[in-house]
């Protein structure tokens, strides 16, 4: 205990959010096997943990880097597909579930990370709003190439088309691996919560690590003052697209684990609206807070499905929920409150905490 | 590139030697002999042959409008040179032409020997010229220590892959940074403010950690935009010894805008003076004091009526 108040602000809070995933992951799989958990809950963990990841990646680039991205589910779809192929082709030449897995994840950040670097290069030279419009323009991008393309595999290797799946001329015995519209089926389901909290915590400790890094510092630095870090000899659209490829191949890995969840995936999946609720994760988290961002993921995947029995009413609630937690958390009475309460907790004669959550940005992840 | 020239402290030892004298005197200013260069300028004696900074004919254009036209001007290696000028001159128009926000229209300048047309901002920097903003600038959610480590940037290798995964090299570099920070701070007696949050500072110390910033950046040239501006005259007073001492112990050149006309004539040894983007005189403090077309800049035009 004594350790842990001497570590420097950082690294504490790192801890935490670290010691908060594994707790959390314990407890499910404590109450698993005690069969205290519902079926319907079991069904979350995964989806759970593929958006905490994603809300993780995108707080870098929405809340470190500072740049509002609306496309982040074309990412999530990129990694998704690759890792769903990746998969169906490694089906027999790797026998171990879990190592094909971890194979189908890496090709998806791989992909994703070229996809995030092709799409950067054009739009890390805007800023602001033409920014965010740009990569609403690129997702959708994204999920109308993945709607018209056709992918089969048979002893020749892999064909491509974008016409239809007649035009793949396949052999006998061929397997279409992406139909269209219809996207993936037959998909082996290889994600398991396991995997899903191991990937948060991987993606967890990228994130944060970079944020506590040269690199971090820079990307921070252009998020503050663009002009200044220029000033000081950073090349800001470097940091800032280095930021946006690391965060996409972070969601790609995410895609995949997401995707393998489940027996058939469309592409129409990652639209416009994924983007969002990713994005409101990350807003209604706080920006640049990685801790909030999983909560907030967490909970706004359990609440739409604990608000079923309320039917037709269900998204009109979900609504209010957010508007109500945006109103509380920014009122000032109740920050006081928390303020108040979190400074007793703390070690005694430190003056660090009330400043370092004046901007919610930063370090305090 | 970055340049490695060793720590702070090193520098500092190498410039014990031959820092000029200049500076001990605080009311009584001790006048530089300053010689011709070339270009219908002058620099400091001891400086001869060495220029670091040379613009010739430079220009900008917006629309129509001459915002600077045909700039030239020259400053020793350790030089403290002042540029001035009424509101709306175009000083500030030069410092981002300098430090390349703005692309010159015409003209060239000379850094050090190199031409820098056609580098950005931040390779301007990494050359070696650094600069403060008139309105600071600072990554203001970010630490004190953390500022001036942005500024080190730079100067410490490491890449981002060796910071995701935490290679050796990452922590090697950390401790670098967080050592030469804290020597850079300690110069202006800010490390005791290293943890504070950069935004919170009081208005002084932020000024002084944006110069300390720059410094991190190891310049050769460093440029200070109105560092006057908002001070009270013990502070400018203040800040005037600093500028020297800056000058001494790095052994630098420092370009300053300023309108407070104390800290111009107590501290420059060549002043350029700047009206509707054209100097119109160049000179040591006592040539631009007596300049009667700088008096007229000023104050206007005498006895027409």
């Amino acid at each position: 205990m004594e350790k842990l108040k001497s570590m420097s602000h950082a690294t504490r809070s790192k801890l935490i959010t670290i010691g908060m995933v594994v707790v959390a992951y314990f407890v499910m799989t404590g109450l698993m096997s005690a069969g205290a958990v519902s079926n319907s809950t079991i069904g979350l963990l995964i989806p759970i943990c593929a958006y905490s990841c994603l809300a993780i990646s995108l707080n870098l680039v929405v809340g470190i880097s500072g740049e509002l991205s609306l496309g982040h589910a074309g990412f999530m779809s990129v990694g998704a597909f690759t890792g769903v192929v990746m998969a169906q082709m490694l089906d027999g030449v790797i026998a171990a579930d879990p190592m094909r897995l971890l194979v189908a994840m890496i090709a998806a950040a791989a992909m994703a990370a070229l996809a995030g670097f092709l799409i950067g290069i054009p739009v890390m030279r805007l800023h602001g709003d033409y920014l965010a419009i740009v990569t609403l323009a690129f997702g959708e991008i994204i999920k109308n190439v993945l709607n018209n393309l056709w992918l089969g595999y048979d002893g020749d290797g892999l064909h491509v088309s974008m016409s239809n799946a007649a035009a793949l001329n396949l052999e006998e015995g061929g397997k279409i691996l992406i139909n269209g519209p219809q996207g993936a089926s037959g998909i082996a389901r290889l994600s398991t919560f396991t995997a899903g909290v191991l990937l948060i915590l991987f993606t967890l400790i990228v994130v944060m690590n970079l944020v506590d890094s040269r690199s971090g510092r820079a990307i921070m630095a252009v998020r503050d003052n663009r002009i200044a870090a220029e000033s000081v000899g950073i090349n800001t659209t470097r940091y800032r697209l280095m930021a946006f490829v690391v965060s996409a191949a972070l969601a790609g890995m995410a895609g995949a684990l997401y995707a393998m969840n489940y027996s058939s995936i469309v592409p129409k999946k990652f639209d416009f609206n994924t983007s969002i609720l990713i994005l409101v994760f990350v807003v209604l988290g706080g920006m640049g807070n990685i801790r909030g961002g999983i909560i907030s993921a967490t909970l706004l995947t359990i609440l739409p499905e604990k608000l079923r029995f309320i039917g037709d009413f269900r998204m009109l609630i979900y609504a209010v929920v957010l508007i109500g937690v945006m109103l509380v958390s920014n009122n000032e009475a109740v920050k006081a409150v928390v303020t108040n309460l979190t400074s007793r907790f703390r070690r005694k004669g430190s003056k660090k905490p009330a400043a370092t959550a004046v901007k919610g940005g930063g370090e305090n992840a | 590139m970055p340049r490695t020239e060793g720590t702070y402290k090193a520098q500092r030892a190498a410039a014990e030697g031959k820092a000029p004298e200049a500076t001990k005197g605080k009311k009584v200013r001790e006048h530089t002999k300053m010689v011709p260069v070339p270009n219908d300028y002058i620099i400091p004696e001891r400086d001869a042959g060495k220029v670091v900074l040379e613009c010739r004919h430079l220009g900008i254009d917006f629309g129509g409008l001459h915002a600077v036209e045909d700039f030239n001007l020259t400053v020793g290696k350790t030089e403290i040179a002042g540029l001035i000028g009424p509101n709306g001159a175009g000083k500030t128009t030069v410092f981002n032409l300098l430090t390349k926000v703005y692309q010159p229209t015409r003209g060239t300048i000379m850094l050090d020997g190199v031409d820098t047309a056609g580098m950005s901002t931040d390779r301007v920097c990494r050359e070696g010229i650094a600069r403060t903003f008139q309105n600071i600038r600072l990554f203001d959610s970010l630490t004190v220590a953390d500022n001036v480590k942005i500024g080190l940037h730079n100067q410490i290798a490491c890449t981002m892959a060796e910071g995701i995964f935490r290679f050796p090299r990452h922590w090697i570099s950390e401790n670098e940074f967080q050592k030469r920070a804290l020597e850079l701070l300690d110069v202006f007696g800010m490390a005791d403010n290293a943890d504070d949050i950069a935004g919170s500072l009081p208005y002084g110390a932020q000024r002084r950690l944006e110069i300390v910033r720059a410094l991190a950046t190891n310049p050769k040239l460093l440029l200070l935009d109105e560092p006057a501006a908002g001070m009270n005259p013990v502070e400018t007073e203040e800040l005037m010894g600093n500028i020297r001492k800056i000058r001494d112990d790095f052994q630098i050149a420092i370009l300053l805008i300023e309108h407070d006309m104390d800290l111009v004539m107590g501290i420059c040894e060549g002043i350029a003076v700047l009206n509707f983007g054209k100097i119109i005189a160049k000179g040591t403090p006592e040539q631009i004091q007596a300049n009667p077309q700088v008096i007229e800049a000023y104050l206007g035009k005498q006895g027409e009526d």
